[in-house]
């Protein structure tokens, strides 16, 4: 192919990319990804919200605006269908929270389920109580408790799904990217684990041996630890072989103020956040002091992040679409809080006496705000949606 | 463009240099075979081109190896990623990122290449490479011969004048093979790229090669030559070269074109007008009516993964003194059948019985007793820190007296030390002992997964005598293999798989004569236009002359 035939290539290819659904009249929005950012401050935003009330209705609401934009907007690779885990995952987290309220938790309120046989744990183990009375207020409030954690979790599990860990790698400073890597081959190495136990389970199958049970797990657990560290020296082999973390030439000066720049800057910070928080320390030191320190270490990164050659491949734009997104997560964040700090009734739901929950109509329109990404996004592209061929 | 001036490697720990002394150059262009027994070097070899024997792996590097006029020792991997790409034995380990185009793009981005021609360069490998249908897809979602596609594409983004690859087709089924060395080919020839590549299935490559570097291991020196010199006395030979010399021709032959070429008197000795036809050397396959039981029964086995189907519908009768070559491209449900076979996976539908038996219901002794599955990475069974350890544990699964792991592995590999640890051993002898760890419980059934990969050929060959001489005492023996040529040495039936289905089913010599993917070379040499049967290995010609005179 020609020079030319590749550069018209990288125009043409949005518009015919895909059998179907290809949407070319007029000045409709050719299909793209969006930024990563976007997507995890709108799932933060969501996030923040859910954090802010025990509501059960909100928590659903939250959870189901969650669900139709990742329905709306992911695409087809792997890690677009973790939504469903972390669905699963968040009932999980309410039956933990339920169950633990029921064994060890002091009951609230007067209205007794059932009694559990109790004891108290000796002194030595600070005397907590298990067992004894189970009450429905306590189980109420134990599950509107764990309906919030549930709900955060399932934001970031929406963000997961929608960007993964890997694209949001490409967009943070070059100063922490090795850093970031290796936290996202961390994340990678985890299904490949489970893989690895499945086919040493099998293999322990073939040889006649027990599968379950203590020994069974014991005898699993070395050869799929030994697996893994075989894979992570195979990767590192293969990525030192492709030129990761060649450095550009830097002259000691330059070498010598970066490094000063980050020191004065920690001391900095944690000098001014203590003199923030501590009453008794001059009002006039802290403020400026951690002011003068984030400073500091925005010019230190950006001199650290000289020292990497590293070009990137498309980085996403940030363009209307995010901008767009924006300010739907702000205003989502912002309103719950807001409400919340002046006691808007209705985002605490009531479990002593327990009484249906009131739904504040001004939250209900902060979350549905948060909806306005799954239309106004541009739409997947399809061919990342990735059929077998 | 690549320089080894007497090179010696030796290992941390090791009593005797893995290379000694190696003088070689390599020019610009050129496409270098690097053959040689398992273990004999040739990684090292390998790997000591962009440096990472010794930088990654340790050990002391005697002598000097320049890359385009770099010296490995002052230029570390990462330092030489512009002129060499490496590509890794297993593609899927070595892949950084998640989709192709970022993948393709990695290696650029590491050096520092602008944007644009990053891009430039990525629409251009999509298309030289074909993989412009899957450019968005995730890595994991693509089949064997597009990852080592993409594989190789990673590398060539960064404009490397030299490439480096260690065993690129051996996980690959045939028709993969050939897309991936017809690319390699195409580098060569329009981009004069330098091709260094190791091999064990030299069928696959020889004819490719412009020169061979043989490695023979044990500190011996190492031979460079051209393929026609070197073949003529190496140990490892593909069945082309070996028929070439068996039946004496000069210039040995390199390629099934050539070897036709000068077959025409070989073809009439072998088919003298009224002499004796058919395969002299693989037996007629038993028939189910001539008293022999039948030990594996598949009925309409339907078996999935999630909504993609994995078999569809299997029916197939095993008897015992079978062997059983099971074929198909990557992902045609070979690997899943097996599973089914020892219980690890119960199908969706129909039934599995061995000897009678629904091997899903089947535990401990009962199971190892009636079946044993070689998987195709041997030393997932394997567990132990010693080979005498392992044994001693082969025998309590099994029930047996103590001992008699040890005695069946001195039968099969006598100079396995029974103190070496198992990860140690070659892939010949570590596949030789997890076979005598499954045998010793003397299974009815025997099943192998890919059994050839990583093998030189006189380890596949000890491997077939091993199998003719199981089967002969009454085993039935399932093997799935890529490898034409080990199905054409030890198979008495080839049961062709494609898309979950069946789609062939028949005697050795039926199935593959004429089929252009899994006929054997001397099969393809030999081949009547009247389409009969003819020899399928070397050692069947040699027969079939020792009987005409």
């Amino acid at each position: 192919m020609t020079a030319v035939g590749v550069e018209t290539a990288g125009v043409d290819l949005t518009a015919v990319r895909g059998p179907g659904g290809v949407r070319t009249r007029g000045r409709r929005r050719l299909p793209r990804a969006l930024h990563p950012g976007a997507w995890w401050l709108w799932a933060a935003g969501l996030a923040i919200a859910a954090s802010r009330t025990t509501n059960p209705l909100l928590l659903v609401l939250i959870v189901a605006v969650a669900g139709y934009v990742v329905s709306a907007r992911r695409s087809q690779a792997p890690w677009a269908r973790s939504f469903g885990f972390f669905l699963k995952l968040g009932l999980v987290v309410i039956a933990i929270r339920v169950l633990f309220q029921a064994i060890v938790a002091a009951p609230i309120g007067t209205t007794i389920l059932v009694t559990l046989p109790s004891f108290t744990l000796p002194e030595i183990m600070a005397g907590v109580r298990l067992g004894g009375p189970i009450t429905a207020e306590s189980l109420i409030a134990a599950l509107y408790d764990g309906m919030r954690l549930a709900t955060i979790l399932i934001c970031i599990g929406a963000a997961n799904s929608l960007a993964s860990p890997a694209r949001l790698l490409k967009a943070v400073p070059s100063a922490l990217y090795e850093f970031g890597l290796s936290i996202v081959i961390a994340v990678t190495f985890a299904p490949q684990l489970v893989t690895d136990l499945d086919r040493i389970r099998s293999a322990r199958r073939l040889r006649g041996r027990a599968i379950g049970g203590l020994r069974g797990t014991a005898g699993s657990a070395l050869p799929v630890l030994e697996g893994a560290l075989e894979r992570s020296i195979t990767l590192a082999a293969a990525m030192d072989s492709r030129g990761y973390g060649r450095q550009a030439h830097r002259s000691r000066m330059v070498r010598r103020t970066t490094g000063a720049a980050l020191l004065g800057a920690l001391v900095m910070v944690v000098i001014g956040t203590y003199a923030l928080l501590d009453a008794s320390a001059p009002a006039a030191l802290g403020l400026p002091l951690l002011a003068t320190g984030f400073i500091l270490g925005g010019i230190g990164f950006a001199l650290a992040g000289r020292r990497s050659i590293r070009t990137r491949y498309r980085p996403d734009p940030w363009t209307w679409p995010e901008w767009g997104v924006t300010p739907c997560a702000l205003a989502t964040a912002g309103i719950v809080v807001a409400a919340s700090v002046q006691g808007v009734s209705g985002l605490i739901a009531p479990v002593d006496p327990i009484a249906w929950p009131t739904v504040p109509a001004v939250a209900v329109l902060a979350i549905l705000i948060s909806a306005l990404p799954a239309v106004i996004t541009p739409p997947v592209p399809d061919s990342a949606r990735g059929s077998r061929t | 463009m690549v320089d080894f001036a007497s090179v010696t490697v030796t290992y941390s720990g090791a009593v005797q240099p893995t290379l000694l002394d190696v003088n070689l150059q390599i020019d610009e262009g050129e496409l270098v075979l690097v053959v040689g027994e398992t273990g004999s070097g040739k990684t090292t070899l390998l790997r000591a081109i962009n440096g990472l024997v010794p930088h990654f792996t340790g050990g002391t590097l005697a002598g000097r190896v320049t890359v385009a006029g770099r010296d490995t020792s002052t230029h570390r991997p990462r330092d030489l990623a512009d002129v060499v790409g490496v590509v890794p034995q297993d593609p899927l380990s070595s892949f950084v990122t998640d989709t192709v185009e970022e993948e393709l793009a990695y290696g650029m981005e590491c050096l520092g290449i602008l944007p644009d021609v990053m891009r430039r360069r990525v629409e251009e490998t999509l298309d030289l490479l074909g993989l412009a249908d899957v450019r968005n897809r995730p890595l994991l979602s693509l089949s064997g011969g597009q990852r080592q596609r993409v594989a190789i594409g990673a590398v060539l983004t960064s404009h490397p004048r030299v490439l480096v690859l260690d065993e690129p087709t051996s996980a690959l089924d045939p028709g993969a093979a050939e897309e991936v060395l017809s690319t390699l080919q195409r580098l060569v020839h329009d981009l004069g790229i330098t091709v260094i590549l190791a091999e064990h299935r030299l069928e696959r490559v020889l004819e490719y090669a412009d020169r061979v570097v043989h490695v023979p291991g044990a500190g011996r020196p190492v031979i460079v030559g051209s393929p026609q010199d070197i073949m003529a006395t190496s140990p490892v030979a593909p069945p082309v070269v070996r028929l070439g010399r068996l039946a004496g021709w000069s210039p040995l032959p390199m390629s099934v074109r050539d070897a036709r070429r000068r077959a025409p008197a070989l073809r009439e000795r072998l088919h003298p007008p009224a002499g004796a036809r058919g395969n002299v050397r693989s037996p007629s396959p038993p028939s189910l009516d001539s008293g022999r039981d039948c030990v594996i029964s598949i009925d309409r086995t339907r078996a999935s993964y999630g909504h993609v189907p994995a078999l569809r519908g299997i029916t197939l009768d095993i008897a015992q003194g079978e062997v059983i070559a099971l074929m198909g491209r990557n992902g045609a449900g070979k690997s899943t059948l097996l599973s089914t076979l020892v219980g690890l996976r119960r199908p969706d539908a129909g039934t599995v019985r061995i000897d009678g038996v629904d091997p899903a219901t089947m535990t401990g002794p009962r199971l190892i007793g009636r079946i044993g599955l070689v998987p195709q990475d041997s030393s997932d069974l394997l567990t132990r820190d010693s080979v005498a350890e392992e044994c001693t544990d082969a025998d309590r699964d099994a029930g047996m007296p103590h001992g008699s792991t040890q005695d069946l592995l001195a039968r099969i590999a006598p100079e396995i030390s029974a103190q070496t640890h198992p990860r140690d051993l070659s892939e010949g002898q570590r596949l030789a002992l997890a076979l005598s760890v499954v045998l010793v419980a003397s299974p009815l059934v025997l099943l192998l997964d890919e059994p050839t990969r990583g093998l030189d050929y006189p380890t596949k060959e000890r491997l077939s005598a091993l199998l003719r001489d199981l089967a002969a005492s009454g085993h039935a023996i399932v093997i799935a293999t890529h490898d034409v040529e080990l199905a054409a040495e030890t198979a008495t039936r080839v049961v062709v798989l494609a898309d979950g289905e069946i789609v062939a089913d028949g005697p050795t010599a039926h199935v593959v004569i004429g089929s252009p993917l899994f006929a054997p070379q001397v099969a393809k040499i030999l081949a009547t236009a009247d389409g009969g049967d003819v020899p399928l290995t070397v050692a069947a010609v040699r027969d079939l002359l020792a009987v005409s005179g």
